[in-house]
Order: C-alpha cells, then structure tokens, then sequence
C-alpha cells in the first residue's frame, strides 16, 4: 500500500446484536503514525468498532478496509499484522512469562529463534526482563497491562490496537504505560485505543471521535475540539447565590446550571472572571482551562450509564 | 458461517502441550496409578468371587477382561474431560482463546486444535496404562499396539461430543449434566465391568447406541490380539460419530465465539 492511503477506511460501518444496534453506520479514517481515540461512555459502541477492526467480530453491514484489505475476505492477513491489546487480562496462566510470548508468536508462525530474541527486546524495553520467569498471578495489574501491550508487539505489528489500556491501575503505572505507548508513537508505529480517560486521550491522540449510543458526536484533535465545543476558558462558580445567577443570565454567555454549580463556557475574556469576584466575593469562583472532559460531557450529557 | 481450517490449530495443540509439560509428572500420575489400583482391587479383591468370564469361544479371567476396559474408559475420560472442563476453563475464566482469536488463529482451528489435543492425552494416557497392565501379562503384543490410534480415533469421538456441550453449557456445574446422564452410565453398562449379554435385551441396544460400548469392543478385542467384526463396527461407528459431532462442535463453538 502507498504511504498516502488511509490505515484504516470504516464506511458506514454497522454492528447489530439481534435487534440491538452496537455501531450506527458510522464512517472515520486512521492515518498512518498517528494515534487515534475513540472515547465515548460505557455502550457508547468502542469496543465493538475495534473488534471489527481486528476481525474477532463480523461486520453487520458497510466497509471496513485495514492496510486497504477489506476485512471481510482478508481477515487472517490483516490479523497477522496488528497486535491487539484487549480489555481484559488475556496473558495466560498456565504459562510463565516468556512461555506466553513464545507461545503467542507461535500463533503467528514466528520462529523460535526470532521469538526469543524480540521477547528479550520487548521484556526490556518494558522493563520486566527480571520477571521472565514468573507466573502471571505473581504479577501486578501494571505489570500484567505492560505484559500484555508487549505481547501485543511481538508480531512487530504495523498497528496496535488497545482496548482500554489503563483501566484499574494506579497513577504510577499509568504513567509508565503512557509512556511507553509515547516511544512507541515516536518510533511510528499507528496506534487506535478506546478509553473513558479524557486525560489519557489529550496525552496520547492526535485525532479522536467521541461516540455515544453508536454513533460519532464529534472527531478532531483535542485541541480542535476545544476550540469548537467549549472554548478554551471555563469560569466555575460552586454554591452559586440567587443573586448571581439572576446576574449571569442576565449576561449573553453560554452556562450551565447544576444546582450546586454553575459553569459558564466560552470564557474568554477575563472581565466576567474578575467582574464576578468583585461583586459577589464568591470564595468557590475559578476561572480554568477548557479539558477534553468538558467536551465529552457537553457532548455525551451528565446522566449515568448503566 | 463457514469453516476455515488451515495447519494452525497444531499451534493449539503445542500450546497445551507446553503446559502439559510443565506439570508433566503430575499428569502421568492418574494413568499410572489408576489402573493398577482398579487391577489390585478386582484382581485380588473381586474376581475370588466371580471367576472367567466367557469371551466369544474362550474363557478369560475377570481381571483381563476388565483391564481394556480400563483403558477405553481412560480414552473417553481424558479426552471428554478435556475438552469439557480444560477447555471451558482456558475459553471463559483464563480468556486463553479470545487472546488467539486476536492473532492468525480462527475459531476452527482453536477448537480443532483442543480436540486434537485432547485425543492426544488419551493416546499418552493409553501408553501409560498398557505398560502397567503389560506387567500383569494381560496384553497379546503386536495387535495390541493397535490399541495407540484407535486410542486416537476414540479420543477424537469424545473429545467432539465434550466440545459439544461446551459449546452449549452457560456455566461449568452444567457439565455434571452430561457426565451423570452420558458419561456415568456408559461407564457402567457399556460393557465394561460385566457382559453386555448381563443387561436385558432393551439395555443391550440403548448401551450399543453409545460410543463407549464400541470403543471397549474394540479395545478388548484387540487386547486379547483378535480381529473381529466387534472391531470393525467398533471404528466405523467411532468415525461416523466424529464426523457427526465434529462439525456440530466446530459450527456451535463458532456462533458462541464470534459475535
């Protein structure tokens, strides 16, 4: 495939379970090198997009072309050249730590010799050559998660899909998954995860989607995104007085009242800030940065997904 | 759906065998020890009681005419129980099949792969046993050594139909289901511990419909070095019930797989 054609091409891509319908005819593209998001609460259709995308799940109806096969008729090909890193703990435990990377590559028909070399160069730059030897239930969770992405690699894949890759673990483990994901970026590799962490995507994606009840709301880079839905300011008044949400909706900006809070977007200019200060001397009045949190609520609504 | 089944699902095979090995003094233990106490318990306990036993124009003493009996039921438990509770274990707690599903693997061959294995375990199961059972002096080498692929062909049978049930199962105490109402009664009235020619005329048909039944026809024939027709209704009727449950295994696994 030429460098200009897209990584992946989904065209009105659709997923239905029975009479449920998981992804809604929707259409994106992944360039090459880049590292691409699809955010959206839970059963918002993540999950079932990307295992399309790695050909664990038929597709209902529209294209799906990855490396300009479709997926329909060349599943195996494409399969041989991704590496998939799934939601849950898939690393197995009848097996010790390199067994499970020599066994994995076997799928693969790697042979041996190249299987035991890249395990040593995977284990290594993920720091967990000192637990070659272990069992996978004498891990922890951010090591099993770092297993699993290296495993993932061992096919020297031209994509790598993650499928919430730091769910459950905790911030210092986080960290050292992101960074890894990052050197990997820089050495090219395309990179396509799913993930509720607003935080995790402004760090890693150069270009997301959001995506509710199967279909996309919204695609762009964080930054883009921002600009277009919220602003890049945001004033935050806690325990609003009466007096001052009378003011406020006086005013010709754009708010949100929660009760407890009031949020005002697109707040530019540092006059209502300091106006509000002045008047109301509300101690719980912040003037912050616009996130990719705001966004994703204004978008997908604040009501619990069950 | 359509089934794909390239060379591959040997990569299965060798990912069971890896770990088969790593405990593999474990695992020689049940095919070891298994008949020699069946074989101590009825040979020196039991037969005292019971005598020959007529087989076709011979008399043959109770001990070997259980002892490839032994061997048929180590055939169907090795690999019924593998491929019923081993691979429910690896497809729904360990999630050792959906982590190949993400690779060249398909579901076919995983599947084909864990049948093929669990055939495997009953031929090694079935070496085992015939050495301990060879120290009693009960085997008429060189036929017996058919006994290895038929061990093959049986496991293939039972280890399709386990994966039947597996296919089908939503939780892993459903499986005393099949082994109280198929498994138990075959290994008790398929003509194992006593002649089919003990049950009344409708128990003799129900237990000739059952693949248990052939297999130990088979086995004990060839154990005592004869060929007869037993044997060759035995492994027809062996391929013809693999070739009826292999794809019904392979198409259930399929929808339960990929969804």
């Amino acid at each position: 495939m030429d460098n200009s054609q897209p990584l992946i091409t989904a065209t009105n891509l659709k997923k239905s379970f029975g009479d449920f319908i998981a992804v809604r005819e929707i259409s994106f593209t992944v360039e090459k090198g880049v590292c691409f998001g699809l955010l959206g609460p839970n059963g918002a259709g993540k999950t079932s997009t990307i295992k399309m995308i790695y050909g664990a799940s038929p597709v209902t109806a529209g294209d799906l072309s990855v490396f300009g096969l479709d997926i329909k008729t060349k599943a195996r090909a494409i399969k041989s050249r991704i590496g998939v890193c799934q939601q849950e703990n898939t690393l197995d435990p009848d097996l010790n730590v390199l067994q499970n990377f020599e066994i994995f590559a076997s799928y693969f028909n790697i042979d041996k010799k190249t299987a035991q070399a890249r395990t040593m160069e995977l284990l290594h730059f993920f720091a967990l050559e000192q637990r070659r030897n272990f069992r996978v239930a004498e891990l922890s969770g951010g090591m099993v998660r770092r297993l699993i992405i290296a495993r993932a690699l061992i096919n020297q894949p031209e994509l790598l899909i993650l499928d919430e890759p730091t769910i459950g673990l905790d911030p210092q483990s986080r960290h050292q998954v992101w960074d890894k994901l990052e050197a990997l970026k820089e050495q090219g590799l395309t990179i396509l995860l799913t993930t509720h962490y607003m935080d995790e995507a402004s760090r890693l994606c150069d270009e997301l989607v959001i995506m509710d009840n199967g279909t996309i709301l919204a695609q762009g880079s964080p930054q883009s995104l921002i600009s277009k839905y919220t602003g890049h300011h945001i004033i935050e008044v806690t325990e609003p007085g009466t007096d001052l949400i009378k003011y406020i909706q006086g005013k010709d900006v754009w708010q949100e009242n929660l009760g407890h809070r009031l949020i005002i977007y697109a707040a530019g200019e540092h006059d209502l800030y300091r106006d509000i200060c002045s008047r109301f001397e509300n101690k719980d009045c912040v003037l912050r940065s616009a996130s990719l949190e705001d966004v994703f609520l204004i978008l997908t609504g604040r009501e619990l997904r069950e | 759906m359509k089934i794909d089944i390239s060379l591959r699902f040997f990569r299965v095979w060798q990912r069971n065998l890896a770990v088969y090995r790593t405990s593999w003094k474990i695992n020689f233990l049940p095919p070891f020890l298994e008949p020699l106490f069946y074989l101590i318990a009825f040979g020196v306990g039991f037969s005292g009681l019971i005598g020959n036993i007529r087989y076709e124009t011979t008399q043959v003493s109770y001990v070997s005419f259980i002892a490839p009996a032994l061997v048929a039921i180590n055939i169907m438990n090795n690999s019924f129980f593998e491929s019923t509770y081993g691979s429910f274990v690896r497809m729904y707690y360990q999630k050792t099949f959906e982590a190949m599903m993400a690779t060249p693997l398909n579901a076919e061959e995983i599947i084909t792969g864990e049948i093929v294995w669990g055939a495997t375990k009953s031929v090694i199961g079935t070496a085992i046993m015939m050495v301990v059972i060879s120290f009693f002096g009960l085997v008429s080498y060189p036929v017996a050594l058919l006994i290895l692929p038929v061990a093959f062909l049986g496991g293939i049978a039972f280890g399709a139909v386990g994966m039947c049930f597996t296919a089908v199962v939503k939780t892993i105490d459903l499986f005393n289901l099949p082994v109280f109402l198929f498994v138990t009664p075959m290994f008790l009235f398929g003509g194992t511990f006593f002649p089919l020619s003990g049950l009344p005329v409708w128990a003799q048909q129900v237990a000739l419909a059952l693949p248990l039944t052939h297999l130990v026809n088979v086995v004990r024939a060839l154990n005592y070095g004869i060929f007869n027709q037993d044997v060759l209704i035995g492994i027809c009727y062996l391929i013809v019930f693999s070739l009826l449950t292999i794809p019904y295994a392979l198409f259930k696994m399929q929808r339960r797989l990929i969804k």
